[in-house]
């Protein structure tokens, strides 16, 4: 029996880039429309960190803004302590949600109000939500917040900008955790930082997340973040999740194509100079999606059906893939063959 | 590209405010201290005016008539000693002038007081909601720009003078006149901070006070505000100069503060009809003093913003 | 032996503050030879990008050079003026940096600055200099060569744009190429093909590459060499293999440790916390007595916190630590 936080259903976002009206009067342009996400569905359970990766421009980061709730969906739910949060309008109905579900930002540097001292960052959600009453209390609970997430109580009368982004983002998670949400959104918590202070976030999220009983959306292009973290992982390209479920199996035996390139192609400090054979090509604009898969320009894998039919979601072992050469079989066991096999070489 | 780098603890106690970096630049930088002391010098003669002028000048009756027009250091019929003068009315002229700062002072000051208020309040709507009130607001802004100040002056000046009868007018010409040049001087604060929020409100904290639940008018004076202040206020510090001189203009084309009221604008009016016959200090201290009052303030304005720019800083 | 293309010696810049002079370089020496590809690897704030700065002479004020000596090529470069340095610069040493975006002027078509980079400093007629661009622009790779040159920066793709920007490095030949995170701000995919291609244009041409960048993963994909840097100061530097794998300094061994790998986590089933150093890397005006990384050092000594211990050449490789001055055997603690 799933304990399922929450869950995405038919997700899509998409966004208007038209011209003014008056500017496609006159040159009878169309609308241009991006497809951010399209169709996007997954849950996730309580206690476990369910990670999304993928390039710059395949909507992870739409995800998570949508998720967070600063982000109205063209189409589709989420459903978060059993109720569509995406559907509620005014303030007063979304407050209570709002209080369990928090979101830690990518740039240290901007997720923070200069002005602001810290102790006031860490205790906005505390004071919005009402949590504790009299400045007395909240300034204690502050106090403790920052010590949890390993700072001293005297930084709370600094500023921002005294800190090291490593530090910076620390006072972004006691923020996030003021409240005592449930669920936490982390959009690349920690791309911007350096990677001995890397490995220091990331023990302190997991950390957190034993101590205090989180649930993380972890939103990644790292894949070696994602692999120490995820317990299980979805995969985006253009907008569409190709490949999801149990992280462990998906990047020890990835399925998908664009999978198998992105764990194949990441640089590995410890496989040293091994030979990769780059894929040709780059990630196309969301704004015109190639025909029936979105991923066949650049999948040595592809067939006419692959350019004509989009693949829907079929199931293998604990893993989801959307991807008609795995259907199909026609899946070599390593990655290295494939690109031999297929027509795009 | 410089990162900051990942240091050890930040000290713990801040530098103390008057040994951070920007009272250090100021006290190296003689422009700013300069300035900034004529500015203060004048500021506390207007506001004493009625303890440092040796004569009210508010009252046209107490003006004495005979000593019209008397050259500096002289003394007068009864004994009043005029140190820069008299001007046509028999009015002591260090004494109008005192006034006539304060006057020009308080006029300049509350205009762009009003007209900041006034524009940030709709920059701030304009940047953060978008769409139609972003629309309707731009192009308001617009309209307003395309006429010149003084005409805009001139306009409400008209208006209110055809509905009000002359007691009233004279009564209300100061609010009348602070009025009218803040119509013409707020689509600057609007555009400059609409341009700024618009950048401000993409930026993480604010999406963080979004995530939490907070309020969009919390949001908008709490966080974004402080953090488009900066700009604003150089604008503000160079506005004033102009202010003031608009005030100065109006007055000096007879629209602005009436003539039994002093005002550095009026009496450069009245003693330009004398200047060629010789009678000197009457528009030409007047005129001195703006220009030394717009100078400090001009002055101190720029090095503000060069202080205020981060991105000159180190 | 031959000599290398490029010699830093004793480098030292300091930064002048209203607090006093800060050292954010000191005593740094490094050398890459003809077509070699020599990795600068460090963390923010380690000096790894004012390092090629000084090299390129772009250090600005308030940081200035105050000792060392730069040579390319057997001569002195770092005391030339600012014209022959222009002249210098482009010509005889290139420059990539981390964002495409900004390393291409928007107003200019790509054709317009590859011919002026060239024309520049090349004396050849215009419609040569066009052919030549043309050229380049297929040999880093983007389709439909002469048709791109009339494009604008803003009209492509972010991993096209470096390879322009690679273009515009190489196109006077020089003999150094100083490469700033290239590609840090590029998708994985992309990534993978931007280095292959800067070490393609290196070897076909030997040119000596700096390449300047906190990745990991880069370095070993790319570099034959790594030089290690730590608060201003190349802490070891040896054969990329030998210090990926068996680093001999702390800070390097607590480094390769720290690195999040997918390898690791995968053979690692309880999910253990990642290694880590504690701590931070100092600030520049409170650097430690001593050798700077001995406050968070697990190894550290009682003669670490009184001497700064020298680099001790050892083989093709050498570091910075007492314990290796020492002779003291490479087995470590694993940290944490």
């Amino acid at each position: 029996m799933r304990d399922t936080v929450l869950a995405a259903n038919h997700l899509t976002v998409r966004f208007d880039v038209s011209a003014s009206w008056l500017t496609r009067l006159f040159t009878r342009a169309s609308r241009r429309t991006v497809h951010a996400v399209e169709d996007v569905s997954f849950e996730i359970d309580r206690g476990t960190t369910f990670a999304l990766v993928g390039e710059s421009g395949c909507g992870k980061s739409t995800i998570a803004r949508t998720i967070a709730g600063i982000q109205r969906p063209t189409s589709g739910a989420v459903s978060f302590m059993d109720a569509d949060i995406a559907g509620l309008r005014s303030r007063s109905a979304v407050l209570p949600y709002k209080r369990n579900l928090q979101m830690v930002f990518q740039d240290p540097y901007a997720s923070l109000n200069p002005r602001w001292r810290v102790g006031r960052i860490v205790a906005e959600p505390i004071v919005t939500h009402r949590i504790l009453a009299g400045r007395v209390a909240v300034e204690a609970r502050v106090r403790e917040l920052l010590v949890l997430v390993g700072l001293s109580p005297g930084d709370a009368r600094k500023y921002p900008h005294q800190f090291s982004g490593g530090q910076r983002q620390r006072i972004s998670i006691a923020r996030a955790i003021a409240s005592n949400p449930a669920f936490i959104v982390c959009d690349e918590p920690t791309s911007a930082l350096d990677v001995s202070v890397q490995a220091q976030i990331l023990n302190l999220m997991c950390d957190l997340q034993r101590r205090l009983g989180l649930t993380y959306l972890l939103i990644s292009h790292n894949l070696a973040v994602v692999a120490h973290m995820a317990d299980e992982l979805g995969v985006m390209y253009l907008g569409r999740l190709v490949e999801q479920g149990d992280a462990r199996q998906i990047i020890e035996t990835p399925l998908h194509p664009y999978t198998r390139l992105l764990l194949h192609t990441v640089p590995d400090p410890e496989s040293g100079a091994r030979h990769r054979t780059p894929l040709a090509g780059e990630v196309p604009s969301p704004l015109d999606p190639p025909p029936g898969c979105g991923f066949h320009p650049r999948c040595p894998l592809a067939n006419a059906r692959c350019k004509a039919e989009r693949p829907a979601p079929h199931k293998v072992a604990k893993v989801w893939v959307a991807c008609h050469a795995v259907e199909e079989g026609r899946q070599s066991a390593s990655p290295a063959t494939d690109a031999t096999q297929g027509e795009h070489a | 590209m410089s990162e900051t780098p990942e240091g050890a603890d930040a000290p713990d106690h801040p530098p103390a405010w008057w040994r951070g970096d920007f009272v250090h630049g100021f006290v190296r930088s003689p422009v700013a201290i300069v300035s900034a002391t004529i500015v203060a010098m004048l500021l506390l003669l207007a506001i004493f005016a009625p303890f440092v002028a040796p004569y009210d000048v508010r009252d046209p009756a107490k003006a004495n008539v005979v000593d019209a027009r008397l050259p500096p250091r002289s003394t007068g019929m009864f004994g009043d000693q005029y140190s820069l003068g008299t001007d046509p009315q028999g009015r002591d002229m260090l004494s109008a002038m005192i006034y006539g700062l304060r006057t020009s002072l308080l006029v300049g000051l509350g205009a762009i007081g009003l007209a900041a208020a006034c524009g940030i309040a709709l920059g701030l709507a304009s940047g953060y909601f978008g769409g139609t009130i972003d629309a309707v607001i731009m192009r308001a802004a617009d309209v307003q720009s395309s006429f010149p100040a003084i005409l805009i002056a001139l306009l409400i000046d008209g208006i209110t003078r055809t509905l009000m009868d002359r007691a009233t007018h004279e009564a209300l010409a100061v609010p009348i006149l602070i009025a009218a040049i803040a119509a013409s001087f707020w689509v600057q604060y609007a555009r400059v901070v609409r341009g700024l929020v618009l950048v401000e409100r993409g930026r993480e904290y604010v999406l963080a006070a979004r995530v939490t639940g907070v309020r969009t008018v919390s949001i908008l004076f709490r966080h974004i505000l402080p953090n488009v202040l900066g700009p604003v206020l150089v604008i503000a510090t160079i506005n004033l100069a102009l202010a003031i001189l608009t005030e100065a203009t109006l007055s000096f084309l007879g629209v602005g503060i009436p003539p039994t009221q002093p005002s550095l604008g009026s009496l450069v009016r009245i003693g330009n009809e004398f200047l060629f016959s010789g009678d000197w200090w009457i528009s030409l201290m007047p005129g001195g003093l703006l220009v030394v009052l717009s100078l400090g303030v001009n002055l101190f304005g720029d090095w503000l913003r060069d202080a205020l720019n981060p991105r000159l800083a180190s | 032996m031959t000599t290398p293309l490029l010699q830093v010696e004793n480098l030292r810049v300091e930064i002048a503050t209203r607090h006093g002079d800060l050292v954010a370089i000191d005593d740094l020496s490094l050398s890459i030879g003809e077509g070699e590809v020599l990795g600068v690897v460090g963390e923010s704030g380690a000096g790894k990008s004012i390092t090629g700065n000084a090299i390129l002479g772009l250090l600005e004020r308030p940081a200035r050079k105050t000792g060392g000596r730069i040579l390319l090529e057997g001569r002195r470069i770092d005391d030339l003026d600012e014209e022959e340095m222009r002249r210098l610069r482009g010509r005889q040493i290139g420059a990539v940096f981390q964002d495409p975006l900004a390393s291409l002027d928007p107003l200019m078509t790509i054709g317009y600055q590859l011919v002026q980079t060239i024309t520049t400093h090349l004396d050849i007629p215009r419609d040569e200099a066009r052919e030549r661009a043309a050229r380049l622009l297929a040999e880093v790779g983007i389709p439909a060569p002469r048709e791109r040159l009339d494009s604008y920066p803003h009209e492509l793709s972010g991993g096209m744009r470096q390879r322009i920007v690679l273009a515009l490095a190489f196109c006077c030949e020089p003999r150094v190429v100083i490469a700033d995170e290239p590609t840090t701000a590029l998708d994985v995919s992309v990534q993978a093909q931007v280095i292959d291609l800067l070490k393609r244009m290196c070897r076909e041409r030997g040119t000596a590459v700096m390449l300047v960048t906190h990745d990991m993963g880069v370095i070993a994909e790319a570099a034959d060499r790594v030089a290690v840097m730590y608060a201003g100061r190349v802490v070891e530097t040896g054969p990329t293999m030998d210090v990926l794998r068996a680093p001999l300094h702390p800070y390097s061994r607590g480094l390769m440790a720290s690195i999040p790998s997918m390898r690791r986590a995968a053979r690692d089933r309880a999910r253990a916390d990642l290694p880590m150093i504690p701590g931070a890397m100092p600030r520049l005006d409170a650097l430690p007595r001593g050798c700077a990384f001995h406050p968070r050092c697990p190894v550290a000594i009682a003669r670490c916190a009184r001497e700064r211990p020298p680099f001790v050449p050892a083989g093709s490789s050498g570091g910075a630590c007492w314990l290796v001055a020492d002779g003291a055997s490479g087995e470590v603690p694993a940290h944490a």
